[in-house]
């Protein structure tokens, strides 16, 4: 069982990684953006393709896999996403999902459609074990490494958040665009970054979740339900919130898929209507939040 | 002209429509070997105009209504091949069924944001694709559910393999449920729509009813994309995981975006439209079929949803937003 | 005369947003046939108030009472029904619909046709009926067939109050109904609510001194989300607390 809870963790803090720079986008720009997936997918390509025909080392790839995508976001932030931030959300809707469409034939078109399967480097293969009997906490060791880099961009996310000036900025433009603006707040630019940066984030997230979640050219509908399951869920007014729905997703995932596997992502789903149900502002918002 | 005259005037059939309702019976009759095509189009305009009955006249933004489509098609194909295989028997079915799943759902869309209603309709069809997968001793599976042999309509029109038949009743039930949608739409009950749709905060201030009537309309339009789900698993003989499928709902919005959004004739003409589209565009690429229509959502989001039809007004100054 | 009755009450009203307090413990009550102003400087939490009064926004602490009846829990749309109806600060219209189509479905969803689905809007002789004269008493008949959001601002002002009293209210909540309008349209918009009927109880925000003066027979200053005084135009006028807040300030009135 401890294990199931580890795992979960893992999968948790993973999905928060690749979702929180939609929780961001979303609270920032007001913008469903439906392809987000798409920014993690570029994200697992690049990893897979310098691994496999430049013999990059995992490492080193996380950080360029972070750059790409942050770099795509950037550019179709500047050309196609900013015109098109105050218009109605089934716009949004349309305009997202036909950029998802484009990637996933785009992709299976120049790479193929089959799974990417990668080779992970020695040190992260392997597991500990912990304990004994039914308190076994089995923890592989990527999962672990999966863990350690997403707690510390996690600190690292609420640093710059709470810390520093372009973290005030942001909160400042999220709270209010057109007072932030009238402050001297280069608005623009903050969006620019903003989206650059979550974007990168999901294209990181892509590249750790090969492993996990596998790779190929439909992950970004696969997995866009979950992603938005933990914005709506946690809220986009802070990034507590969608990281305690991203966790609590990862283990409800986990932990249905094992105990009851007939029933599977069903669970989930079912979860998720039920607290939106309940609370349609989401779970874990302040209360007089957006 | 005076107030009476003009609001009755919105109402009144213009001249094209009974052409256009007259060109598509004939159809089947002229061009016998595309009678397939026309049934596939009289189902999916159908679809498309229950969407609009909630999309364009009441603004709910629905990522999941193929929800609706799939569960008619698997409540008219289980009762087809089990209870009883009249079409019209078992149109009614799925029409009930359906609307009670609708009824069911309507509770989810009344609160929240534009976020947190599409976040459920697109789950809720998850799930329902998920339970169809996995209780596949009733639903076949992955697989489908095969072999739906159908009586003959009212008990004399054998479905004939040309798809004749099959165009026609789909033709006739269309219709039907046009007519029926049509003075819905022009009525009293349709301006309350349009209003909740234009402006909710105003529409509550005058005493309108918010949430029951985004339930009632809700729980229409899933019966009627149920009816059309019915029509699809009867005029094929099967029905199969993909009509719960996310492209499903995204395909049937397309449509209603191409033809136009709040007059149902844009689910008539983006119904056509699609169809013939994807019939050539599959025929010169069946495998990047999906990257086309990807450009083209996103350049006629670039462009603007008005100015589509419009081509003089793609370049140069940006049209007023309206 | 009958002695007066109280139509609206409201009783202790507290709203308060996280840390801050928008509405303090207000308490109003507003007489049937009633001219009543509500003034106070910006940021006072007028509209706030009338958000609490109509049901758009829940109090925190105490009670409404309408025409006798509890009303605290009732939702916007039933408090509708029972008669008492609001106007907005901001136009709020139905931009793709005409004025025609707005009124018309406004008087329908009030005399309780709302709900019909099967005859046309345009089936009820009444209902086009009470809407030329609401078209003409507003001076809308000659845009009645164009789309709300090409009409001229004084145009819109006109029909978000049309449209309000195709209600049949009883009692009319004004939010600043004169405001942002040019100075050539405001007086169709001042002669329309002069000539209200009597029995109809009016409650009004404004800024505009000039029409508050001229209307009000009653007026409430409301300063930070709390009742500062109550009492009829000339008292409110030679108030010192009220001219320090709000009138005075060594500025002109504005009129």
């Amino acid at each position: 069982m401890l294990t199931i809870l580890f795992d979960g963790i893992a999968y948790g803090m993973l999905l928060f990684v690749l979702a929180v720079g939609l929780a961001v986008t979303m609270g920032l720009m007001n913008f469903i953006n439906l392809a987000h997936g798409a920014f993690a997918m570029v994200g697992g390509y690049i990893t897979v393709l310098l691994m496999q025909r430049a013999g990059v080392p995992f490492l080193a790839c996380l950080p360029l896999a972070f750059l790409g995508a942050a770099l795509l976001g950037a550019v179709l932030e500047r050309t196609l996403y900013r015109p098109l931030y105050h218009r109605p959300h089934l716009d949004q809707v349309l305009f997202s999902i036909g950029l998802v469409f484009m990637a996933v034939a785009g992709f299976d078109y120049f790479i193929g459609s089959t799974q990417q399967i990668m080779q992970l480097p020695e040190w992260l293969k392997g597991r500990t074990e912990i304990g004994s009997g039914d308190w076994i906490l089995g923890m592989g060791h990527y999962r672990i490494f999966i863990i350690v880099v997403c707690a510390a961009l996690t600190v690292a996310l609420q640093y710059i958040l709470a810390k520093t000036r372009f973290g005030s900025r942001l909160r400042a433009s999220v709270d209010d665009q057109r007072v932030a603006a009238g402050l001297g707040i280069n608005v623009n630019l903050v969006f620019l970054s903003t989206f650059a940066v979550g974007s990168g984030l999901a294209g990181l997230g892509g590249a750790l979740g090969i492993e996990v979640l596998g790779l190929d050219p439909t992950f970004p509908l696969k997995f866009m339900v979950y992603f938005l399951i933990v914005v709506a869920v946690g809220g986009t007014s802070s990034i507590t919130g969608p990281l305690l729905a991203a966790l609590l997703l990862g283990i409800a995932d986990v932990a249905g898929k094992y105990y009851i596997p007939k029933l599977g992502a069903f669970i989930v789903y079912c979860l998720m209507i039920v607290i939106l149900i309940w609370r349609p502002q989401g779970l874990f918002v302040r209360k007089g939040g957006k | 002209m005076d107030a009476q005259t003009s609001l009755l005037q919105r109402s009144r059939w213009k001249a094209w429509e009974p052409a256009i309702w007259l060109i598509g019976f004939a159809a089947p009759l002229l061009a016998a070997q595309h009678s397939l095509i026309v049934n596939e189009i009289a189902i999916v305009a159908l679809f498309a105009m229950s969407l609009d009955l909630i999309l364009g006249f009441t603004g709910i933004v629905s990522l999941g209504h193929a929800a609706f489509l799939g569960f008619g098609a698997y409540s008219a194909a289980l009762f087809a091949k089990h209870i009883n295989p009249d079409p019209t028997l078992g149109l009614l079915v799925a029409a009930a069924t359906t609307t009670v799943l609708g009824a069911a759902c309507s509770l989810t869309i009344m609160r929240g944001t534009d976020l947190t209603r599409l976040m459920v309709t697109l789950g809720v069809g998850l799930i329902l694709l998920e339970l169809a997968n996995k209780l596949d001793w009733l639903t076949g599976g992955a697989d489908g559910l095969q072999g739906v042999v159908m009586g003959p309509v009212l008990g004399k029109f054998e479905f004939d393999l040309q798809g004749q038949t099959a165009a026609w009743y789909s033709l006739v039930v269309t219709f039907v449920l046009f007519v029926l949608m049509r003075r819905l739409v022009n009525s009293p009950f349709g301006a309350t729509l349009m209003a909740v749709r234009d402006n909710r905060l105003r529409a509550m201030a005058i005493g309108i009813p918010v949430s029951a009537r985004l339930a009632v309309i809700y729980t229409i339009a899933a019966g009627v994309a149920g009816v059309a789900g019915g029509l699809l698993a009867q005029t094929t003989g099967f029905a199969s995981l993909d009509v719960f499928a996310f492209d499903r709902s995204a395909d049937v919005m397309l449509m209603l975006v191409i033809g136009g959004t709040g007059w149902l004739y844009g689910g008539v003409a983006g119904a056509v439209v699609f169809k013939l589209l994807q019939d050539t565009l599959s025929a010169i690429t069946p495998q990047y079929w999906m990257f086309w229509i990807g450009l083209f959502l996103v350049i006629l989001v670039l462009v603007g949803r008005e100015r589509l039809l419009r081509p003089w007004t793609w370049f140069g100054k940006k049209a007023k937003q309206s | 005369m009958s002695a007066a009755q109280t139509v609206l009450s409201a009783r202790g009203l507290v709203k308060r947003f996280g840390g801050i307090t928008a509405t303090n413990n207000v308490t109003l009550d507003l007489q049937k046939g009633a001219r009543h102003a509500l003034i106070g400087p910006n940021g006072a939490g007028k509209t706030t108030l009338i958000n609490l009064l109509t049901g758009v926004l829940e109090p925190t602490e105490g009670s409404i009472t309408l025409e006798g009846q509890d009303i605290t829990r009732l939702a916007p749309h039933q408090r509708v029904r029972r008669g008492m109806v609001r106007t907005f600060q901001i136009n709020q219209l139905f931009d793709t619909l005409t004025p025609l189509q707005t009124l018309a479905l406004t008087v329908s969803q009030h005399q309780g046709l709302g709900a019909r689905w099967w005859p046309s809007l345009g089936a009820s002789k009444a209902v086009a009926e009470r809407c030329e004269v609401l078209l003409e008493q507003f001076h809308l008949t000659d845009v009645m067939n164009q789309p709300t959001r090409v009409l001229a601002y004084g145009k819109r002002r006109l029909l978000e109050i049309a449209i309000a009293l195709a209600c049949e209210p009883r009692v009319l909540l004004l939010d600043e109904p004169v405001a942002g309008v040019p100075a050539g349209e405001r007086e169709e918009l001042l002669q329309t609510v002069a000539a209200l009927p009597a029995d109809v109880s009016v409650l009004l925000i404004e800024h505009d001194m000039d029409l508050v003066f001229s209307f009000a027979r009653r007026m409430t200053v409301l300063v930070n989300g709390t009742v500062l005084t109550e009492g009829n135009p000339e008292q409110i006028a030679n108030d010192p607390q009220v001219k320090a807040v709000y009138l005075g300030h060594g500025e002109e009135a504005h009129g």
